[in-house]
Parts: structure tokens; sequence; C-alpha cells
């Protein structure tokens, strides 16, 4: 089983509750290494709750998460902290520290994943990171000068700023105009194509996730309901996934 | 009807003991942080500056009325027996022992520890506290521990202001108000008040930061929902830690005038 290398996460047999409330009830799911793999559902399923899991800020009750082959769940917390630098995690609103500016976000990783104490290299660093979201100069700014969209790019540019193998994104495109959600999906893309980072995403953005990503995994009643690519999920004869797709694909009527 | 009651007191019960299962949690973590370095003396000296440096006129001028008030009051009293010359050492007794350390503790609840709740609170809620931690940087150690390196350091030394201006306070109204003789009412003063009844107060204010500052960011960090969880969760941190200064106060004086302050 530990040796797939072409799976950098896998998830078995998954289980969350909080409380009498059931959330994960044995998820399992395989993200390959340098793709996009996309994760659909109902609201209020559990789908950022399985993305906490994998990142470790959750601890599942009962299953195993598994990263490059080495199981997650049984780390000790030193190991864990050290292998969450190979994550990054961009929240569904950005949470950026509000009671800090744009720059000192961004470098905050920086300084206290990286180590990196020179305040040349950290401005250096910052300076390209926000070149690469197209928001070059507001270093400066505070989170509450910034647009919704503007947010997200920031906090994207402060999850890849340690530059981490894999990039978890919960709901990048929610709440937002879209052209701008197109903005988003174009910049997971580069994260993907460019830095070659493997990206995992939750997004309801149907129509446009449809287009770009590789995997598409269909989270239902606590368990994948669906796995495969895009084009075998618009074909799949999951009675609650086809209605989900078809109301995002249906064009308006009279 | 009677299986309802007890169904509905059973959860309760289990619902406080898991909080304070919790809670006991919570101090484990704090009290092995605070002794783990590096320590963020950054964020020490901003949290500092704002509980302390920012709190000087607030405590002061509290403290300078509540001293002119309990002078008032003492000479009041003390001139039925024609002991006014006393109000001086009664004024020192209730500023050091007492009412220097919870006022300063009260004023700083309102003014800092419900701002802790508030702001970890509210961090809470937006997932700032998630993203610390997926930034591999522990939320207790970042948030928590500075802000109570820096209440031991304010608590104590604020109280030692509000027992200067508290007795100054006093002074003022006895005094200059009230025309007791100042040389005897000094006098009175210096003869009465012993280091011990600094030392007491400045104690309590160590224990009273420690208390404030673990009860306002564990509310912080265990709110719940959005504006209203953290509108609960700082009322509820600034009752309880209210109280609790009150019943830590009640012990600590049973246990210094036991050990070595005088009646």
């Amino acid at each position: 089983m530990n040796g797939d290398s072409k799976h950098i996460i896998r998830v078995e047999n998954l289980h969350k509750a909080f409380g009498t409330n059931n959330v994960l009830e044995g998820v399992d799911i395989q993200i390959e290494e340098g793709k996009v793999t996309t994760i659909i559902g109902k609201s209020g399923i559990g789908k950022s709750v399985l993305l906490k899991n994998i990142i470790g800020i959750m601890k599942p009750d009962k299953g195993k998460i598994f990263f490059k082959g080495e199981d997650v769940t049984a780390l000790p917390k030193s190991k864990l902290l050290e292998l969450r630098k190979n994550m990054g995690y961009l929240f569904q609103d950005a949470a950026l520290f509000d009671f800090m500016t744009v720059e000192e976000n961004i470098s905050f990783p920086i300084i206290e994943q990286l180590k990196i104490k020179s305040r040349s290299e950290i401005k250096k660093r910052v300076a390209k990171l926000l070149d690469l979201v197209e928001l070059p100069g507001i270093e400066k700014r505070m989170p509450s000068e910034l647009s919704g969209g503007m947010r997200k790019r920031v906090g994207l540019a402060r999850a890849i700023a340690v530059e981490p193998q894999v990039v978890l994104f919960d709901e990048p495109t929610t709440g937002l105009d879209p052209i701008l959600a197109e903005n988003i999906n174009e910049l997971i893309m580069m994260v993907n194509k460019k830095l070659s980072m493997t990206c995992l995403v939750i997004s309801h953005d149907i129509a446009s996730t449809f287009r770009r990503t590789d995997k598409v995994a269909f989270l239902h009643d606590g368990t994948i309901g669906f796995f495969g690519n895009p084009d075998e999920a618009v074909a799949s004869k999951h009675p609650v996934l086809k209605k989900f797709i078809s109301n995002s694909f249906r064009p308006l009527e009279d | 009807m009677v299986m309802i009651f007890f169904d509905k007191l059973g959860r309760k019960i289990v619902s406080k003991l898991e909080s304070l299962g919790k809670f006991s949690l919570f101090l484990v973590e704090i009290v092995r942080w605070l002794f783990v370095p590096p320590f963020r003396f950054k964020e020490i000296f901003y949290y500092t500056e704002k509980i302390g440096v920012d709190s000087i006129a607030i405590v002061s001028l509290s403290t300078f009325t509540t001293g002119m008030i309990i002078g008032l009051q003492l000479v009041n009293i003390l001139r039925l027996l024609g002991a006014e010359i006393y109000a001086g050492a009664g004024v020192a007794f209730s500023m050091s022992r007492e009412l220097a350390p919870v006022i300063t503790a009260i004023v700083l609840i309102a003014k800092n520890g419900s701002g802790m709740t508030a702001e970890i609170g509210s961090m809470k809620v937006t997932e700032q506290i998630d993203a610390l931690e997926t930034m591999t940087v522990n939320p207790l150690r970042y948030l928590v521990v500075p802000r109570l390196f820096a209440s031991i350091l304010v608590f104590p030394a604020l109280t030692a202001l509000a027992n200067v201006v508290g007795i100054l306070g006093g002074y003022v109204a006895s005094v200059y108000i009230m025309q007791v003789n100042k040389v005897y009412y000094l006098k009175e003063m210096y003869f009465w008040v012993d280091p011990e009844d600094i030392w007491s107060g400045l104690i309590k204010a160590f224990v009273f930061g420690i208390i404030v500052t673990v009860i306002c960011c564990f509310n912080g960090l265990n709110t719940k929902g959005g504006a209203k969880g953290v509108g609960d969760a700082t009322t509820k941190a600034v009752v309880i830690s209210t109280i609790s200064i009150l019943i830590a106060d009640y012990f600590m004086t049973y246990l210094f005038i036991s050990i070595f302050l005088r009646v």
C-alpha cells in the first residue's frame, strides 16, 4: 500500500463526528501527485472537515491519512508539524490575520516555517509572491482595505509562500463574481502548472471546475460517492451527482 | 417528567465536566509553553504596552477616586471617636491589601480581559486560529503565552502605581477636604503600615494577572459561532474572571492573615 508513488495523499476509511453528528463515515480517496483534484458535494456535507483532517488541524476519530506513504495520523506532533510544511491551505474567507499588513501576513509563514530572518530576503519573497497573484505593491495595506477577491489572492500568496508540495483550497471562488472567480481558477491552474504543486480544491463552481480539474470526487452521505475524471462524472449514474451536475449546467427556463 | 429532568441534569453535568477537563488540559499546555524557548519578546513587549502603559491613566483615575472615597468615609466615621488621624493608616491598609489589586484587576478585566476574549474569539470564528496551525504555529504559544507574560508583569506594576495614587487620593480627601492634621495623619500611616501590606497586595495582583489572562484567553479560544458567539464568550469571560478574582482574593487574604499580616 505504501509504495504507491503516484498518489501523494491517500485517505483510508476516515471517520469524523461532532457529538452525535456523523460527518465523515468512511472516506477513501487518493490524490494524484501534480494533478488538480476537486471535491464537490452539498453544503455542510463535510468537505472542509475532510481538508482539515488532511492537513492535520483536526484529528480523525477513525481511519488513516497517508502523505507520501507516511501515516500522518500516527505521527508524533513534532513530525506532524514538519510534515505540515509540505502543505498550504487557502481558507474560505482567506483567514488573513487582520492585525497584520499584507506584507506581514505573507512573511508570517516565511519567518515561522522557513526560519528566514533577513529582512531584505523576506521583502524580496513577498514582492515576488504578490507579483505572482497579480497584486504588486500592496504590501502596506491592511486586510480590511482589500476586496474579497484581493483577500483570496493574498491568502493564496501566503499559502504558497513556503513552496509546499500540496495546496488545499477551501471554496476559493465562493462569494466572488464570475470574472473574479475565473481569475482565481486561473491562479489555481498557475499554481498547478507553473509551480508544479498538487491542488486539492473544494468547489461549488461546477461549470468552471469541470473544464480544468483532472479528477472529481463527490462527497455524499459521509463517503466518496464518486471518484473519476470530469467526463466520467458527467456520465455517472449516481442519482444525486447526476442531479448536482445537471442543475449546474441547466440553462434558465422561461 | 422526572426522567426528562434527570436527562437534562445529566447532560448539563457532563458538559460542565467536559469544559473543566478542557480547561485543565489548557492549563497544562500553557504551563508547558511558559518554559519552552524561544520566547516571543516582540509580542510580550507589545502586550505589555497595550495592557500596561495604555492603562496607566484609567487605573490612576479609578484608584485616586477610590482612595478619596475611602478617605472621606474613614474620616467621617473616625471623627465620631476623635480618631481621624488614623484615617491615613486605614486608607493605606485598605488600598495596599485589597483595593489597589482588586480595583486594578477589575479595570484591566473591563479594558483588556474583554479585549483578549474578543480578539482571540473573532480570530477563532474567522479561521485565523486554524490558519496559525496550518503554518505550524501553536496558537497557545503565539496568542496566550505572550499575553500571560505581559499580565504577570503589568498587573503588579499597575497595582504598585494604584497604591501610590490611591493613598494620595486618600490624603487629598482627608487633609485638604476634611481638614485632618497632616503631620499626625502621615505619622500614623507610617507607623501602622508595613512592607508586608504592600507585598501581600502585589502577590494578589500577580495571581489576578494569571487568572484573568487564562480565563479570558480560554474563552476566546473556545468561541463558537459568529459575532454573537464572540459577544457571548466576552461576557462570560468578564463575569467568570471578575468572580474568580474575588474568590481567589478571599482565600489569599485568609492565607496572608494566618501567616504574616496583623489584624
